[in-house]
């Protein structure tokens, strides 16, 4: 069904991506304001959606509001295109928004994804969309938000800092591995979202645009493109990605990020990458990995 | 045509898609700071207000947004038109506006004079629009700043001279200040608070 007989439709629909034009008018103010304070949470009137809070909900929102006829979505959801989360978020804009969608990196337009950047690098024209559960880098350590609004206005990060320390101390390492915060353009002190801080390099200068989305705590914040996006260190302590032993055990690729399977209840277990479609790629193209499924061998 | 007619014709033909489309010229402009985007939407807003520009107004403004109009807009049949297409009302103040139209040839206001937002919320400040003669021909100025790689050339005609200096100003109130959509024409470009603006040495 192309647009113009979604809107000449006789049965009644819902609006084109689900939200009234009143909401996306409201998100879309929001979004460009997030573009004009690189990092700066903009509060953002979020509407109940037919997924519960915690499903995505920001990220569905920031999505529709920006969502055409013309574009390409692809979802993930941990790096794979066919868990729930990805499958179900997919399976709502085909049906509201009657929008093509992809699992390959490259050929998507707008990438909604939870707690991963894809492998393959994102180019300009994409949009990149977070989905976030909570969006205060400062929350766990200072409960209210009326103080953490002083915070950022002042741009007051010791405390930020002093948790750092304390893992150091703790453990002799920063052991923060997720959500790992980062100072964008040198001024805000940004929740990149629960991604592996694996991924945390791959947000600066990145030449997509990256939006965030966080539903039930009601805001929007982004990164532009070619924007420095640094994660918080110590001189002597400096930030480090995870590295990982062995390769992909299905496509042998390194320098990716990887899952853990567990394969039965004897201790074996497989290392793979978490980025499904890249793996997959990769697997098309040829490359094995040590588990990989052997045809030939089969046969 | 009356006054009154004029107010009730030249909205969208298609709201849902034409705003969509609008919308993410500005968002890939706003991103990508320089970028000429265009805006294909025809909407015809009251004189002296440009198609561009009330594309933009529909696009984003309604009755959660108080609008700015220069005196000569103000005088139009643009406060019934934007009332009856977008529900917007006018702001009694430039301090109280979350948007503010500038036809060509009015007199640019100093950034200063509009909502500048708040130090812990710096998002409730004033998106200025702002119609010129052109994109180029004019000053080159250089713009440096996140959204762009290296550095961006643009050479608008009908901004003031001043401009450099009062952008240099709101530049300097970061995170708060003014955000910018320029309008030339059916071409825009955005200047959020970001970026650097430096005149180029010959």
């Amino acid at each position: 069904m192309s647009t113009a007989d979604m809107s000449s439709a006789e049965l009644a629909t819902y609006n084109f991506a689900y939200l009234d034009e009143q909401t996306k008018r409201m998100i879309r103010r929001a979004i460009l304001k997030a573009i004009a304070i690189p990092g700066y949470q903009v509060p953002f009137a979020s509407r109940e959606m037919p997924m519960p809070y915690g499903w995505g909900t920001g990220g569905v929102q920031v999505t529709a509001a920006i969502l055409g006829p013309q574009d390409v979505l692809k979802v993930i959801d941990q790096g794979a295109d066919d868990t729930t989360n990805a499958v179900s978020i997919r399976a709502f804009f085909q049906k509201v928004a009657n929008v093509a969608v992809t699992t390959k990196t490259r050929e998507a337009t707008i990438i909604q994804t939870r707690h991963r950047i894809p492998e393959e690098k994102l180019t300009e024209g994409q949009t990149l969309v977070y989905q976030v559960p909570i969006p205060e880098p400062l929350r766990f350590l200072e409960p209210r938000e009326t103080e953490t609004r002083k915070m950022h206005a002042l741009e007051e990060y010791g405390l930020m800092h002093v948790k750092l320390y304390e893992d150091i101390a703790r453990n002799g390492h920063i052991a923060t591995t997720y959500a790992y915060p980062v100072k964008v353009e040198g001024r805000y002190v940004m929740d990149p979202s629960p991604t592996p801080k694996f991924d945390n390099p791959k947000m600066h200068m990145s030449e997509a645009l990256q939006l965030f989305g966080a539903g039930r705590e009601k805001r929007i914040y982004a990164v532009p493109p070619y924007t420095e996006v640094v994660s918080l260190d110590f001189e002597d302590h400096p930030f480090e990605i995870q590295s990982f032993d062995k390769p992909c055990a299905l496509c042998g690729a390194e320098n990716v990020y990887l899952d853990e399977v567990v394969l039965d209840d004897k201790g074996g277990r497989m290392f793979v990458c978490s980025d499904t479609d890249h793996c997959e790629d990769r697997c098309a193209h040829g490359h094995r990995g040590h588990l990989a499924y052997n045809k030939e061998a089969a046969e | 045509m009356t006054l009154d007619t004029l107010a009730f014709s030249g909205g969208f033909q298609e709201p849902v898609f034409q705003a969509q489309a609008v919308f993410r010229t500005l968002m890939d402009c706003m991103a990508r700071p320089g970028t000429i985007g265009a805006i294909a939407a025809t909407v015809t807003p009251p004189k002296p207000l440009t198609p561009a520009a009330g594309a933009i107004a529909l696009t984003l403004c309604d009755h959660d947004t108080t609008v700015w109009l220069t005196p000569a807009l103000a005088a139009s049949a643009l406060p019934g038109w934007l009332a009856f297409n977008a529900g917007a009302v006018l702001a009694d103040e430039r301090q109280n506006a979350r948007f503010a139209f500038i036809e060509k040839g009015a007199m640019l206001p100093n950034f200063c004079l509009f909502a500048q937002g708040t130090q812990e919320y710096p998002d409730l400040s004033t998106t200025l629009v702002v119609e010129i003669e052109a994109f180029e021909g004019g000053r080159p100025l250089v713009l440096k700043g996140p959204g762009i790689r290296t550095q961006e050339e643009i050479a608008p005609v009908g901004l003031p001279d001043m401009f450099p200096q009062f952008w240099a100003e709101n530049r300097q109130k970061f995170p708060r200040g003014v955000d910018l959509i320029l309008v030339a024409g059916d071409k825009i470009i955005c200047l959020p608070r970001t970026t650097v603006i430096s005149v180029k040495e010959a």
